[in-house]
């Protein structure tokens, strides 16, 4: 089983998003250590690209003030290691990381290098927003071969694509809430329960609503239709104003959001 | 259709490695639907009498080609012609592929027109084509371009467009292209993407080609017409690379032409201030597309730098990437200072103002004309007018003018 799989075991799961760098390492780490201790269920670390295509304003900033602080793939290589070791002095890791970025940086680094190396230094799987079902087979079959997810995205104009891509799904689908790039907004039009309910009739892998959700009622509502909430501006928004202090009020707010996920449990 | 459970991925639109559709989930269907709405009409004759009209009666085609009698004299080796796309409406060579994305458009029921603009050439004939069908149209230019190319924002807000400056990044054309892309994927039922060149995911490198391919289909005619033969070498500037695939296309398969598409080395290709791709890129994934790009060793996509806000471009379109790999095409590399040079020199010798970008095409058929013998012929496409390069061309040699 997909150590991924594990994220959903404990009900319904809150997944938070940070982009690696910003305003620098030591600060991300401390962040994924408060979700980890805050009852997040799934870390997706986001290597910074130069033109983030599918990011709103906060996520593309993020990615900007990661680049301008020098943060490489490498340096994100090496900071998960210690995570998952422990070796920096902090506390361990364990739960399921995935990387977000885009095909470029992982195709430039050399996409064998790259997924040999994520599966190496423990994370389990990987999403890249610029790559759809049609252009997989560049980095799919590379990831089976290292055991690592790479997950798939269906979003709100999939309509007669949904059951394909739910069929070939690995780890967890991720659904995109609404048209449009990243960033917080006020509601969430979609039918989302249609979406979710054809992807069940073809896959048992779970899914989990993403783009948009910041606040504990959104995340509520979202996780009903679903196996989980994804959030990634709101925590970015916090990192921007709070920078290296940001660990604290990063955690209080994924613990809030944890709620809001399990309110729809009950 | 094949039943959509039984979806299997294979990439489409590539030319050898290059090309692909790289591109979020949520635009997948409006490429689909594109690829195929382009693949029923343009083979549909009423789709291409309808086109012809438009870009015989509204933008002027043919383009004349013309005997540059005085500067195949002054260089004193081979004959030159001139392929000009300036002459067209909208003076450049952008109104092809604006015309044909339009009114493809409008069949597919479509009411708004968004695109990407650098110099603002493809953004005034978007505006222009958008006055034409009555479409709305919004146009997304980066802040930078905006100030360097005022003139040509001005034209597209008089004639109905929305101007949106783009502020991310470089500030330039490759950050409007994702600027357009971000608002595809907000507003997809009522919205087409007009992109300005021969990039981007497939259906679009494809499309524009096949758009612009009336310029070496001219050229072809008319070279037979006046010389009896084909050129030696035809020499566009290449960004993305519409006008020099365009002046390609039709000669691909005759070996006996060189085909030449002259990139801007801005300050020089061994310096950090360059937008040369084939000279100085590498093989990456950006934009929806599989070629190559100036990026560095992380894949971070160069801020690249070009006096010509139209080649100021850290990609190329596929088809040339292909057309490189296979030998087909030669790439070179020209300076901001060959190309003001050539901009300053064709001016004085024939009376015809080119654009910058085709300035640095002008710059390369300068170098090798004396190299030739006075039997063999080379073409220029000069892809556009340089009145809105005036100012900054003044500028560059240190008189500031009020435009």
């Amino acid at each position: 089983m997909s150590n991924i799989m594990k994220a959903f075991e404990n009900g319904k799961a809150f997944i938070p998003f940070i982009t690696c760098g910003d305003p620098d390492l030591t600060t991300t780490k401390a962040c994924v250590r408060e979700m980890q201790k805050n009852g997040a269920d799934l870390i997706e670390l986001g290597i910074p690209f130069s033109d983030p295509t599918a990011e709103g304003p906060v996520i593309m900033e993020a990615n900007l003030r990661a680049l301008t602080a020098d943060t490489t793939t490498d340096d994100v290589f090496e900071m998960v290691r210690e995570l998952r070791s422990g070796s920096d002095g902090g506390e361990k890791v364990t739960l399921p990381m995935v990387f977000m970025t885009y095909a470029n940086v992982v195709f430039s680094y050399g996409s064998e290098e790259f997924i040999s190396t994520c599966a190496e230094i423990g994370m389990d799987g990987l999403i890249l927003p610029d790559v759809p079902f049609e252009e997989k087979m560049d980095f799919a079959p590379i990831c089976e071969k290292y055991g690592l997810d790479l997950v798939s995205m269906i979003a709100p104009t999939s309509e007669d694509r949904i059951a394909g891509i739910a069929r070939s799904a690995r780890g967890f689908i991720y659904v995109v809430s609404s048209l449009g790039v990243t960033g917080v907004r006020s509601a969430i039009t979609t039918d989302i329960g249609a979406i979710t309910k054809l992807i069940r009739e073809n896959t048992d892998v779970p899914c989990a609503v993403g783009f948009g959700i910041s606040t504990p009622e959104q995340a509520e509502e979202m996780a009903a239709f679903a196996d989980g909430a994804i959030t990634g501006s709101a925590i970015m928004k916090i990192i921007a104003k709070e920078g290296p202090q940001a660990a604290t009020p990063v955690g209080a707010y994924v613990k809030s959001m944890k709620d809001g996920v399990r309110r729809a449990d009950s | 259709m094949a039943d959509p459970k039984e979806m299997k991925p294979e990439s489409r639109g590539r030319f050898g490695v290059h090309g692909g559709q790289y591109i979020p989930e949520t635009l997948m269907n409006a490429v689909i639907e594109l690829d195929e709405a382009y693949t029923h009409y343009k083979d549909d004759p009423e789709f291409q009498s309808e086109l012809k009209t438009l870009l015989n009666e509204y933008a002027g085609r043919p383009s004349l080609l013309y005997y540059a009698q005085k500067m195949t004299e002054d260089l004193g080796g081979a004959k030159i012609y001139l392929k000009r796309e300036d002459l067209n409406h909208t003076g450049a060579h952008k109104i092809n592929n604006v015309l044909g994305q339009a009114l493809l458009a409008k069949k597919m029921g479509k009411t708004r027109l968004i695109a990407e603009t650098g110099a603002g050439q493809h953004g005034v004939a978007t505006a222009t084509a958008a006055a034409l069908f009555g479409m709305e149209c919004v146009v997304f230019m980066g802040e930078k371009d905006m100030a360097r190319q005022a003139l040509n924002v001005y034209k597209m807000r008089l004639l109905g467009a929305d101007v949106v400056p783009v502020t991310t990044g470089t500030g330039t054309l490759k950050d409007a292209v994702s600027q357009a892309m971000r608002e595809w994927t907000s507003r997809i039922a009522d919205t087409h993407y007009c992109l300005g060149s021969v990039m981007g995911p497939h259906p679009f490198p494809t499309i524009v080609r096949d758009f612009q391919a009336v310029i070496s289909k001219e050229i072809k005619e008319q070279m037979l017409e006046k010389e009896g033969k084909l050129p030696d070498a035809v020499i566009a500037c290449v960004g993305g690379g519409s006008n020099a695939i365009g002046s390609f296309y039709n000669f691909i398969n005759d070996k006996s032409v060189r085909l030449i598409g002259c990139e801007a080395a801005g300050r020089g290709i061994d310096t950090f201030e360059t937008a040369a791709t084939i000279n100085t890129g590498r093989l990456g994934i950006f934009h929806g597309m599989k070629s190559y790009f100036c990026q560095d060793k992380y894949g971070q996509i160069a801020p690249v730098y070009s006096i010509s806000a139209g080649l100021d471009y850290p990609g190329i379109g596929p088809e040339h990437a292909w057309l490189h790999d296979i030998g087909r095409a030669e790439y070179v590399p020209v300076t901001d200072d060959e190309a003001v040079n050539a901009f300053e020199y064709m001016s004085r010798q024939e009376g015809i103002i080119p654009a910058i970008e085709s300035a640095h095409a002008v710059a390369y058929a300068m170098k090798i004309a004396p190299e030739m013998s006075k039997d063999q012929t080379i073409v220029i496409t000069i892809s556009g007018r340089g009145d809105k390069d005036c100012a900054a061309i003044a500028r560059y040699r240190g008189e500031n003018i009020d435009e």
